[in-house]
């Protein structure tokens, strides 16, 4: 029975998937011993969710095989993963709030007593699991009054209810407490002695080397390495995890940083947990970086700076006046413009054509004899967007779908220039957006900046963070951990600091 | 901590806004003219309240799956004409079937079950199979159906004529009641209160009703959880068209004769009153008592204000301010702040 004890009970080999104009994994593996706790790393981008959407079915993969306890499976939905054992704790807790724990807990397959649901057993069979796992949770509760910490607990609890042989948490302590992550762990042990494997996603280095035996680090969709958790420092993790060459993918920089134009000063938001206490300044003409990790609060910053998001306390200051922003209109107003991370949903609307969609943020401008919407002014200035930023379109009647997700976001930041701001907020304004276009994004940003535009750029692409700005202001669990000068500093100082609380 | 206090006892007020109102709304009343306070206004208002309740827990259910359903009123219509026609009495001189003999009660009322418990199961097929948006499904429902009951009503012999002379056992069914003491308990309500029953026993017993949350609540978790949407979608419209039918024979009875404009608008005042009480149109949120609450409250203001010989134009403008207001709590309820 030796040979059982080293078995893998999961292992993922060699997958590749592969997305219209980028390889989201190539040759990716992945190999889980039952019993232990593996830890799965990576940058932001490094193919960690991707790899976990193929062993769920949610994507269907181009290559390579995947053995669950040495017999090849291929999942079509999480459900048929979830019956053979296998399943998720979600970063977004996918629960039905308006009702109970119990009925989350057997939604789907609730015990029956003739036609009608054994509450009574529900309720037992709810709180010898939960006794089984040291959770106190009412069964009886409503979803919607638990803590996001409890609301965890039932979804673990779910999935040892389906006697789960592997259990993947993807980024379980993010918004939890020390006191909370404490037994989160004892739980995680508990299933551990119980024979589960535990894929744990996390990017926080103290906690990995706490709680897992091993350790698979991807970057680029593809393997690096697997080693045993206490063979690793953290310093070896961050090596890893970005040692990649940064060659020429970055523009050279021409913008001069002049007099500082915004001043933040203990920024918090109103609706905790959220950011809270930052500070920071911005220069005439410089390009600040906004760094972190997933859950560090940077699109909430953003979204405070233009009145979307609720500020409880701390002042920003435009050029020596205090401002408040308390909506997009006001912070349109005062020359803010913000470019929304999720192109998609918050940015394009797809249907309709370039000109539309370069002219939406701006239609004062072009109201002419009161009312109507001058055509000649519209037609003018999406010229002038396809020009300056180049644009590739047929027309500008084309709608936007067809275009190529660089083109479509050059449209957008085109947009908001036309509105003329002098602080330009950019949320990742590059994802999804392929090298060549990429490059020409971060041509034009240099560019805004020369022209003496103030930008901030939020982004999870470290290199990139690296290569367009002058400063990056680095945030750490809704704090700001550092503001460092981008030409003296290197990837392992922000991973430290993106890690700091 | 006074914070806390205080914000519990506000919560609690906006939680069972629906059951404070209906109480202001009597105490109002009864104020202004106590004569109100009698066992045959009650019984009026109940027996009133009855088919309403019938229709609105068909409704209700397919709210909570976060749908709606325009071609109830319709439906209600349709099963009316269709069991007024089956049921007029031999002896009648305008019967739209001269030669049918009288038939035994169940069986109009069978007929006219089945056939709006199809149309309704047709309207969950379009919803959950095709996809369509069920504002969209049930309004081209609403308008066909009216069609088709036209079509059946408006024909030779008589043509557009209400159909009338129902048939004793049926205008008996719907319009009589047990005796108690010197009252009579109105049968109308019983029908409501056995369904009300078993519509509570559905809804919080059985996995469909269990389900009906779910897919309203949240629709990830319930596929994920291997919940049949599609199959449970199907069947709550076609307990809802099952619901229409009953509904609509009993109208018919009621009423004494039935016309293919019988029922119509009743889905709008279905659906106001589910929302009054606090069936949430975002779906997974929703009570049988609150859906009965809410029926009692615009049947005590018409009836109420009628009794204190309040203009009917002002009663439209008080049920019309009531949904907003409704609404805007249930909003309140559920928005999150950012």
């Amino acid at each position: 029975m030796a040979e059982q004890s080293t078995a893998y009970i999961l292992e993922m080999n060699n997958i590749t998937k592969k997305f219209p104009g980028v390889i989201a994994l190539q040759n990716a593996s992945l190999k889980v011993k039952p019993g232990t706790v593996h830890a799965l790393m990576g940058e932001n981008g490094a193919g960690k969710s991707t790899l976990m959407k193929c062993l769920f079915g949610i994507y269907s993969m181009d290559e390579g095989e995947i053995l669950l306890e040495g017999k090849a499976v291929s999942f079509e939905n999480s459900k048929q993963a979830l019956e053979c054992g296998v399943s998720m704790v979600h970063q977004e807790l996918n629960q039905v709030r308006q009702q109970s724990v119990m009925d989350n807990m057997w939604l789907g397959r609730y015990p029956k007593k003739g036609m009608f649901i054994d509450e009574k057993k529900m309720y037992n069979d709810t709180l010898e699991i939960f006794k089984n796992l040291d959770i106190q949770i009412d069964p009886r509760r409503k979803v919607s009054t638990l803590s996001v910490s409890e609301m965890q607990m039932v979804e673990i609890a779910k999935a040892v209810s389906y006697r789960s042989k592997i259990i993947v948490m993807d980024e379980p302590t993010s918004s939890l407490t020390e006191k909370e992550v404490e037994h989160l762990f004892r739980i995680i042990r508990k299933l551990k002695q119980e024979g589960v494997g535990i894929i744990y996603i996390s990017h926080k280095m103290e906690e990995i080397l706490k709680i897992s035996d091993e350790v698979t680090i991807m970057r680029d969709g593809r393997y690096i390495t697997t080693k045993r958790a206490d063979e690793l420092t953290t310093d070896e993790i961050i090596k890893l995890m970005v040692g990649r060459d940064l060659s020429q993918r970055f523009p050279d920089k021409i913008n001069n940083p002049g007099d500082v134009i915004l001043k933040v000063s203990h920024l918090t938001a109103e609706a905790q947990p959220s950011f809270s206490d930052v500070s920071f300044e911005l220069r005439k003409g410089e390009i600040l970086g906004v760094a972190g990790l997933v859950g560090s609060r940077r699109t909430e910053l953003l979204e405070a700076l233009f009145g979307l998001r609720a500020v409880r306390s701390g002042t920003i200051e435009l050029r020596g006046r205090m401002i408040e922003n308390k909506s997009p209109q006001e912070a349109i107003k005062n020359g803010f413009a913000l470019v929304t991370e999720e192109r998609r949903t918050t940015g394009i609307y797809p249907d309709l054509s370039v000109s539309f969609n370069c002219m939406i943020s701006n239609l004062r401008q072009y109201r002419s004899k009161g009312v109507f919407v001058s055509e000649r002014k519209v037609y003018d200035d999406t010229k002038w967007v396809i020009d300056s930023m180049k644009v590739k379109t047929p027309s500008q009647k084309t709608p936007i779908r067809s275009l190529s997700g660089g083109n479509q976001q050059k449209v957008i930041i085109g947009r908001w220039l036309l509105t003329k701001p002098d602080i330009l907020l950019l949320d990742e304004p590059t994802r999804g957006i392929d090298v060549g276009a990429k490059f020409e994004i971060y041509q034009l940003i240099n560019q805004l900046a020369a022209d003496g535009k103030g930008i901030i750029i939020v982004s999870s692409e470290m290199p990139e963070l690296l290569g367009v700005t002058d400063r990056i202001l680095v945030m750490s669990n809704g704090r700001a951990a550092g503001i460092v000068e981008t030409a003296a500093t290197s990837q392992e100082e922000i991973m430290r600091l993106s890690a700091l609380y | 901590m006074e914070r806390i206090k205080q914000s519990s006892v506000a919560k609690w007020l906006v939680d069972h806004v629906i059951y404070v109102v209906l109480i202001l709304l009597i105490v109002g009343i009864v104020v202004a003219s106590p004569d109100f306070l009698s066992m045959t206004n009650i019984l009026n208002i109940l027996s009133q309240s009855s088919s309403r309740v019938i229709i609105a827990l068909g409704v209700a259910g397919i709210l909570i799956t976060a749908g709606t359903d325009l071609s109830a009123g319709r439906m209600v219509g349709l099963a009316a004409v269709i069991s007024a026609s089956l049921l007029q009495a031999a002896d009648y001189a305008y019967r739209m079937y001269p030669h049918l003999p009288e038939l035994p009660l169940f069986v109009p009322i069978l007929i006219s079950m089945i056939a709006t418990g199809l149309l309704g199961a047709l309207n969950g097929v379009i919803v959950a199979k095709l996809h369509v948006p069920p504002f969209i499904a049930t309004l081209g429902m609403m308008i066909a159906v009216y069609g088709i009951n036209s079509i059946y009503f408006d024909r030779p012999p008589y043509g557009a004529q209400p159909i009338g002379g129902l048939n004793e056992s049926f205008t008996t069914f719907a319009q009589r009641g047990i005796p108690i003491g010197s009252y009579e308990i109105p049968y109308l309500i019983i029908y409501a209160a056995v369904i009300s029953v078993i519509m509570w026993i559905i809804w919080n017993k059985t996995e469909l009703g269990k389900n009906m949350y779910a897919i309203g609540g949240n629709p990830e978790a319930a596929k994920v959880s291997g919940v049949n949407v599609t199959k449970n979608l199907i069947i709550i419209y076609t307990i809802a068209g099952l619901l229409y039918g009953f509904s609509g024979t009993l109208e018919a009875g009621r009423v004494g004769s039935a016309t293919n404009n019988t029922g119509n608008m009743y889905e709008l005042d279905a659906i106001a009153a589910c929302v009054v009480g606090g069936v949430s149109l975002s779906g997974g949120i929703g009570t049988v008592s609150g859906v009965i609450a809410g029926v009692l409250i615009f049947q005590i203001i018409n009836y109420g204000l009628a009794f204190l010989g309040v203009s009917p134009y002002i009663q439209f403008i008080v049920k019309g301010l009531i949904i907003i207001v409704a609404v805007a709590f249930d909003m309140r309820k559920h928005a999150k702040k950012k």
